[in-house]
């Protein structure tokens, strides 16, 4: 809502400066976003002399003028007939931009350069004269500004209104609360309607049809009106808050509606069949043309305001080309009324247009300022447009309410808002704002009438803000809640993530954010078959894009995406993390599943290339390292990471992927990127990557934990090297070496695999050292013989094993 | 054999100036001072002696030991420090084999202190779907269709009565459905809105507030209110309280700062009010206490929700929300 203070002032003395003002407004709750001086586009308009005229060489009605603005002189082309020698006139500078829209450009008028414009009063919109320039009568000197000169200064104010404050969506409005804020009063315009002619009950009928949208209609007529140019005053206001100009009629009707907030629409009274006004809904698919010209389509829900046989407006929202204020009319119906909010909302809606009008209706009128508006548009249509106001009124109210007062306590007041006012002082506030008060018998109780303009105010609890807002929240003592201390245990999973968040940045990982939709391809590009689960998308009907169509079912996309995006910026060795939602659709209407995943992606070097160290590039084992040492410093054991079968392969490289299981429930998967999608997702390197289910960790991290005695005795190590055909998986050694059960078997682990010559093809040797430990005695050689051949001679014959050499 | 303790000294003194190795001078040790030295020995032998030259025989044997002991302590001290001077030199000021380490995002950074602030002053936290009902993120909360309010928040949506969360507020529904007061909750997480610009990103981060108790005025949503800012900037923080309009808080207010760049000159962060918006928050309107069942007379609370982005943005002196979730290395390492 934007207001001048000119029109302010008409309302209410301004006793503030306006950066006050600025202040004041902002902390009761109507927020100025924004103030400027709507005389800003004078800055370059500058008082020049004129030096000397000379006839233009290619023209006979121009003239160029030699201009003195004092710290130069400059050629202006001009052609009109009042300019002469010494005369103070008004010069834009090139770059003027004129309120009309236009800016002023260095020019050639006919070969002669003209490098700034003389302007009348109309073209600087400072009055109505377009006969000759603007003669300054000596007043300022050349290169003074004309805003200074002439003490042109009118500061306007864009106020950010809240959806509830539809009251102040008018100039009265906001004088009112300017008003209360200065304890100042408020000045109303007195309306003096001049005498009618005939009487309008027998000239024009109006019939609601549809009395649950339209609870109220009011008009009036006038006749013999002349439909011109405003006059400038009437101009300059709807300037003010930029509004354009259009005639008489609808400028008038602009005017009240930013004065009252009460929208109006002027009718051309004989282009109305049989003289009557019917609102009724509109027929499915009935077509109707808007004054912009538009041939819209209209649904049973939507109401409209018809003649005798036709529509000639979308009540609330727009009126109709056929029924519009043109040159010739004569007679106008001045139509001003209440529509229900909801309709006029849905509509504006559906049919995609949100006007001045709609805007007011869908937020709530005032349902007592109907005839206000109306005569306040019918005095002014007749000052300004001439003709004979038609005696009497028509104001149709099938929907006529009972007001009930509200109830307001003091003591329920000041425990809400834990102040400490009397019923004199919340009075007094309520009071300031056109509230009605009286107090009640019991002293506590308080009896509020609510001014029919604030729709939003209908409850005590809203009385109660108004009281808060009024006295300030700056004055609301600031104080601590008494509550009791928390006996909640601190939620587990938001430690867990908590921590391996930590973890995975202690890893050298770095956490990335993505968004949670992505483009529904990605399901191509990572080769998910029809049957997949992370095919079940969450769609989004309004997608600001394709790109973010789907909401996403793996965190792989996006750090994908990442890699793709740092790569381009050189980065040589990639760890990033990602800890979020996935989000599987689940049946129409539910809710999908939200799982909470993390995923990892390693790509390029293991590390930067050093002084210490050579670049090598990182493999499968590097990012599987980081899972594992994640599970071992959550104390999670019993984790495996599984081959996936080449046929289960998706969007990991086949022989390059495994599954992560704990016992046989699958927690995630791991490997290299397939490369048909690093193709896709236009990758130039490969990268690893693992996506694990976080619910499935958050229950296997142990809540507790025993120690184990410190062991008393030391321990003592036998290797075992043995050649083994080279796609026994370590896994299966290890495991097989686990198979004797022994309590003095403290540890088993890989020291070495090799493969290569000296050792045969197809074949690979795998190095396992044993650690055996007694907790009651140190083991010598002879305690363990028997038990390290017997695991030997285990492994060689489960799996055909032979020793080397 | 020496014949006096005086010239087993002086063999020891002569002998231990020409030493030039550890092991030479282990083995004059041994030789004079071990089990079966020289002077062990000698020492020995005193017991044999009449019995009136005992005690100066004595005293001199031990004190000619002390001297030798302390000779050889030199002796050693003298090679360490020879052998410390001939040692490898090497370039310290060659970098050190660093262990790479991560970042954590800005965003998780500016979350977890918010909820360490809020959890000392007694919140528990919370957390409920992003793709939600819109019952919870509109209806519970006193926005009914059709109604203005709905403007304020473009929403995505999943079909006619599922959208992405534009707000963490539905959490507070959920938590109040499950719960009986006293409450006292934030819940953090990520929301949606369509709209993108430098300042607008789709998806953002939000923390919500909630206490609800029987005696909870909104003086008390300005003493906590007023807490956190001082926490979470510094506490010579100006912040002000200024009415606004939540459909599901009455009454409302939006708290601002004085700017953290200009400290309230106006500049282009303010956009020259000297003030930054940074959180929405009032009383919990009782129709949402009759949504969830609570008795609006018994009951009273407040509600507040911040931008994790506009504050981590105010804070690390981000002028652009869309770096958040670029995941650019170069911007995400310097946090």
């Amino acid at each position: 809502m934007k207001v001048s203070l000119s029109w302010l002032q008409d309302y209410v003395d301004l006793k503030m400066a306006s950066a006050d003002l600025v202040d004041a407004l902002t902390m009761v709750g109507l927020e100025v976003d924004a103030i400027w001086d709507r005389y800003e586009y004078l800055d370059s308009v500058l008082v020049g002399r004129i030096l000397e005229i000379m006839p233009h060489p290619n023209a006979d009605k121009l003239r160029i003028c030699r201009v003195d603005l004092s710290q130069r002189e400059m050629p202006v082309v001009c052609g009109a007939p009042n300019i002469r020698v010494g005369m103070h006139v008004a010069v834009a500078l090139v770059g003027t931009q004129f309120p009309g829209g236009s800016q002023l450009q260095s020019t050639v008028i006919r070969g002669v350069v003209s490098e700034g414009m003389i302007c009348s009063e109309s073209e600087l919109a400072l009055g109505p004269d377009r006969s000759g320039v603007m003669d300054l009568k000596d007043r300022g000197c050349p290169g003074e500004k004309l805003a200074q000169v002439l003490g042109l200064s009118d500061p306007v104010m864009e106020i950010g209104l809240t959806p509830n404050r539809s009251d102040c969506l008018s100039i009265i409005g906001l004088a009112r609360e300017v008003a209360a804020i200065q304890k100042a009063d408020l000045c109303r315009p007195q309306i003096c309607l001049p005498a009618g002619v005939k009487n309008i009950e027998s000239l024009a009928k109006v019939t609601i049809e549809s009395p649950e949208l339209c609870p109220r209609y009011a008009a009036r007529l006038l006749e013999g009106v002349v439909v011109g140019p405003s006059p400038f005053w009437l101009q300059d206001r709807l300037q003010s808050v930029g509004l354009r100009s259009i005639n008489n009629l609808v400028d008038v009707t602009n005017f009240v509606m930013m004065e009252t907030g009460q929208p109006l629409h002027a009718f051309d009274f004989d282009k109305l069949a049989q003289n009557r006004i019917v609102v009724r809904n509109a027929r499915e698919g009935e077509e109707f043309v808007t004054l912009d010209d538009k041939r819209r389509s209209l649904g049973r829900d939507m109401l409209l305001i018809c003649d005798g046989e036709n529509p000639v407006a979308i009540a609330g929202v727009m009126g109709g080309l056929n029924s519009e204020v043109v040159d010739s009319t004569r007679s106008v119906l001045i139509e001003s009324a209440c529509f229900e909010p909801i309709s006029i909302r849905k509509t504006a809606k559906k049919l995609g247009m949100s006007t001045e009008a709609s805007y007011r209706f869908e937020r709530g009128v005032d349902s007592k300022g109907t005839l206000f508006a109306l005569n306040r548009a019918a005095q002014l249509m007749a000052e300004v447009a001439g003709g004979v106001l038609v005696q009497g009124v028509i104001d149709v109210h099938p929907g006529h309410a009972e007001d009930v007062p509200l109830s307001l306590s003091v003591e329920k007041t000041n425990r809400l808002l834990g102040t400490n006012l009397d019923a004199g002082r919340i009075a007094d506030l309520l009071s300031s704002i056109e509230f009605t008060v009286q107090r009640q018998e019991r002293e506590d109780l308080l009896t509020v009438q609510v001014p029919s303009f604030r729709v939003d105010v209908t409850r005590p609890v809203d009385l109660m803000e108004e009281v808060a807002r009024l006295s300030g929240y700056d004055h609301i003592p600031t104080t601590f809640p008494e509550s009791p201390v928390s006996d909640k245990p601190i939620d587990r999973c938001l430690q867990i993530r908590s921590r391996i968040r930590a973890l995975m940045n202690a890893f050298g990982f770095t956490e990335a954010v993505n968004y949670s939709f992505i483009s529904g391809k990605a399901c191509d590009h990572l080769r998910y078959p029809a049957e997949d689960r992370r095919r079940r998308c969450v769609h989004i009907l309004n997608p600001l894009s394709e790109d973010q169509g789907v909401m996403r079912t793996s965190l792989m996309p996006g750090l994908l995406e990442n890699m793709r995006n740092n790569a381009a910026q050189q980065v040589k060795c990639l760890k990033l993390f990602e800890v979020g939602r996935i989000y599987i659709a689940r049946d129409e209407d539910a809710l999908p599943e939200e799982r909470e995943m993390l995923a990892g992606l390693w790509s390029g070097l293991r590390s930067e290339a050093t002084w210490y160290s050579k670049p090598v590039e990182c493999d499968f084992y590097d990012l599987k390292g980081v899972a594992e040492s994640l599970f071992e410093a959550l104390r999670i054991e019993g984790i495996e990471c599984v081959r996936m079968p080449d046929a289960d392969c998706i969007e990991l490289r086949p022989g390059s992927a495994a599954r992560m299981l704990d016992g046989n429930a699958p927690i995630g998967i791991i490997g290299e990127i397939h490369p048909e999608s690093a193709r896709w997702l236009g990758l130039k390197q490969t990268a690893y990557i693992f996506e694990i289910d976080l619910a499935r960790i958050y229950d296997r991290v142990p809540e507790s934990k025993q120690i184990r005695p410190v062991p008393k005795f030391p321990a003592i190590s036998r290797d075992i090297t043995i050649i083994v055909d080279q796609n026994i998986e370590a896994q299966c050694i290890i495991r097989q070496a686990r198979v004797q059960k022994s309590e003095l078997v403290e540890d088993l682990c890989l020291l070495d695999v090799f493969q290569g010559d000296p050792i045969a093809p197809g074949k690979k040797s795998a190095s396992l050292r044993v650690t055996y430990r007694s907790n009651v005695k140190t083991l010598e050689d002879e305690d363990i013989r028997s038990l390290h051949e017997s695991i030997t001679q285990g492994i060689m014959d489960a799996f055909g094993a032979t020793l080397p050499g | 054999m020496y014949k006096t303790i005086e010239q087993i000294q002086e063999a020891a003194v002569a002998e231990a100036r020409t030493i030039s190795d550890n092991e030479a001078l282990q083995a004059l040790s041994t030789r004079y001072l071990g089990r079966k030295g020289i002077l062990t020995q000698y020492l020995r032998n005193i017991a044999s002696l009449p019995a009136e030259e005992r005690p100066l025989a004595g005293k001199k044997a031990n004190e000619v030991k002390l001297r030798l002991e302390a000779l050889f302590k030199e002796a050693l001290v003298r090679l360490e420090n020879r052998d410390a001077q001939s040692g490898p030199s090497i370039d310290v000021s060659l970098p050190g084999r660093r262990l790479s380490h991560g970042a954590l995002h800005p965003i998780t950074q500016i979350t977890d202190r918010i909820c360490e602030i809020f959890s000392r002053m007694g919140f528990d936290i919370a957390e409920g779907p992003e793709v939600e009902m819109d019952y919870y993120n509109f209806e519970a909360l006193n926005i009914p269709k059709d109604h203005p309010a709905r403007d304020m928040q473009d929403t995505f949506y999943v079909s006619e009565n599922v959208v992405l969360r534009t707000h963490t507020s539905p959490i507070q529904v959920r938590v109040m459905e499950k719960t009986r007061p006293p409450v006292r909750v934030i819940a953090p997480g990520k929301v949606y809105r369509c709209d993108s610009d430098i300042t607008h990103t789709p998806m953002f981060h939000q923390i919500e507030g909630l206490l609800v108790d029987e005696k909870v005025s909104f003086g008390d949503l300005k003493g906590i209110l007023t807490a956190f800012v001082h926490q979470i900037f510094d506490e010579h923080t100006r912040l002000r309280f200024r009415p606004s309009f939540f459909p599901f808080t009455e009454p409302s207010a939006e708290v601002d700062i004085l700017c953290v760049m200009c400290r309230g000159k106006g500049c282009r962060v303010c956009k020259q009010t000297g003030w930054l918006e940074v959180l929405g928050s009032g009383m919990v309107d009782p129709a949402v206490f009759q949504n969830v069942g609570y008795d609006p007379d018994r009951y009273a609370g407040f509600a507040f929700g911040m931008g994790i982005e506009r504050i981590a943005m105010l804070k690390f002196g981000i002028d652009d929300i869309r770096k958040f979730f670029e995941n650019d290395l170069r911007f995400l390492r310097q946090f």
